[in-house]
């Protein structure tokens, strides 16, 4: 077929009108006639003559053919419509290697969050500190895991880590020292609720270069009712001040400040504002996941309004930007130039090869949120990988071989969503999980729709 | 006069031709999930660029 508009996603926000080449992932913003001219061109099935007919009364005819002329010429220069047989046959390379790794190191949480995965902190099993033994052995088994490749990382992740504070300190100087006398660059990241993040640890952290992720669910009242202590006592004041000291103290934005959303509060990028009014200028807010018949869900009947935050939330850090705030919501923070390679959009999240998840004990799951779950054990740090069939299998279940994510014009931006999600949702790692999906996408048309903007000023900036 | 622009590109490298240059795994991993720092792979930068 010489026009075939399934290979191209097309979408208005706000008066911009955007056309994107799904497959070279080149990203078009059309004038409002060009954008009449390409919706009459789609509906006339690619016959150019018909469409410039049927606009014949709005537009000057000529003017449309020159516009028609235009992506003629992206479409000879592989920008429109673009297609490419290596992608029917195009294989993942088999074999990987582990370059990322989860620590546990807590299987304990001081807060009691309801929407927590973990199952306030234990996923599930008795409550647990990692040693240092183990913790040691689990870098030891990512330095060789990772064979050639020098960039590698180590993931605090609990439960609550602060709570093995001490462990956390001694792994992050081994892996700095064993890093160093490998040639290793070594990212160490830890994910923290902040209640014990007091300015010793503060000091620490930021002196050993640990990148942060720090949770905190928005205003006040919308963190307080999810992220509560036992016996539902607020922890919002302890979190916030935390937080605050930790951002006012480091440089070189080496945090992520990040939250969930809920049903409770579908108005969220309320929260977005609020969380960049306190300062914190890095940060995420995620849609929380969670079975249908809680009452924190979100719901079908919630993506309409869901929809209309993301495109306020786009209009706000659109603003941000021309008043020279620097703000990075990270969903947003699209790259359409110097971006992934294939392989790697086709990689995704790489759980279960090429990132694993360590239990206190030491076991080895594809990642966190599969923690605990017998069927998915994979080996432990002793015996290594010893079922290699879970994580081959995660591998194969990339946006190509996913018959939703096959005809998805997003599949390349979002290389096919989470597997716990889609294992949760419909008991299968090739079934993408309909909501996620839906925000996703709806994510993505605003991440696009910001970049376009933002680009269009910078261009008149430059004029200027 | 000047001329209208009716079709502004924004970006140049076409994806596909990535399928035989990229896949040097040098750049950091991607959980999706909420309770992560759940990146959407778009949004990482190749560390060889
Ligand atoms: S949005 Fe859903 S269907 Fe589309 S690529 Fe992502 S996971 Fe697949
Ligand atoms: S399966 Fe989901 S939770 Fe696990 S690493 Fe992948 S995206 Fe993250």
């Amino acid at each position: 077929m010489a026009y075939d508009f399934s290979l191209l996603h097309s979408f208005t926000i706000n008066d911009t009108y955007i056309v994107m080449d799904i497959n070279s992932g080149i990203v078009h913003s059309l004038s409002k006639e060009a954008w009449d001219f390409f919706k009459a061109w789609e509906k006339a099935d690619g016959d150019a003559r018909e469409a410039v007919t049927e606009l014949a009364e709005v537009y000057d005819s000529e003017e449309l053919k020159g516009i028609h002329q235009e992506m003629e010429v992206l479409k000879q220069e592989g920008m429109l419509f673009s297609y490419d047989e290596a992608l029917d046959k195009y294989e993942l390379p088999e074999e990987t290697v582990v370059k990322a790794l989860c620590l546990h190191v807590a299987h304990d949480c001081n807060l009691r969050c309801t929407y927590c995965f973990a199952g306030t902190g234990n996923f599930g099993s008795e409550r647990g500190l990692m040693s240092l033994e183990t913790g040691k052995q689990a870098l030891e088994f990512l330095f060789k895991a990772c064979g050639p490749r020098k960039h590698i990382e180590i993931d605090y992740f609990g439960g609550e880590p602060l709570l093995n504070f001490e462990v956390v300190q001694e792994l992050v100087h081994y892996g700095k020292a064993r890093a160093a006398t490998l040639g290793k660059e070594l990212k160490q990241t830890l994910t923290t609720n902040a209640i014990l993040l007091d300015r010793e640890k503060i000091d620490f952290l930021i002196n050993e270069d640990v990148y942060m992720i720090l949770s905190i669910d928005g205003r006040p009242n919308v963190h307080n009712r999810m992220r509560p202590f036992s016996g539902n006592k607020e922890s919002y004041p302890l979190v916030h001040k935390a937080i605050k000291d930790y951002v006012n103290q480091q440089e070189g934005d080496t945090y992520f400040v990040r939250g969930t959303y809920t049903h409770h509060n579908l108005d969220f990028s309320e929260d977005v504002k609020y969380l960049i009014d306190q300062g914190f200028t890095q940060l995420s807010l995620e849609p929380v996941v969670a079975a249908p018949n809680e009452d924190y869900a979100l719901k079908e009947e919630d993506l309409q309004l869901l929809g209309e935050q993301y495109e306020k939330l786009a209009e706000m850090l659109f603003e941000y930007h021309c008043r020279s705030k620097n703000v990075t919501y990270f969903h947003y923070n699209i790259t359409l130039d110097k971006g992934p390679c294939l392989p790697k959009r086709l990689t995704g999240c790489g759980a279960g090869h090429e990132y694993l998840a360590v239990s206190p004990k030491g076991d080895l799951y594809p990642c966190h949120q599969f923690m605990g779950q017998e069927e998915f054990k994979i080996g432990n740090l002793t015996q290594g990988i010893s079922n290699l069939t879970i994580g081959k299998g995660f591998r194969k279940a990339h946006v190509l071989n996913k018959e939703k994510c096959r005809d998805c014009w997003a599949r390349f931006l979002c290389s096919g969503g989470c597997h716990a999600n889609a294992h949760n949702f419909n008991g299968n790692i090739f079934e993408p999980y309909r909501i996620g999906c839906e925000i996703q996408k709806k994510r993505l048309e605003c991440a696009i729709y910001l970049q376009v903007k933002k680009w269009e000023y910078n261009s008149l900036e430059n004029i200027k | 006069m000047a001329v209208k622009v009716h079709i502004k590109t924004l970006n140049k490298e076409v994806l596909t031709q990535t399928l035989q240059s990229g896949g040097c795994g040098e750049c950091v991993t991607s959980c999706q999930s909420a309770c992560k720092t759940s990146c959407t792979v778009s949004n990482q930068s190749c560390l060889k660029k």
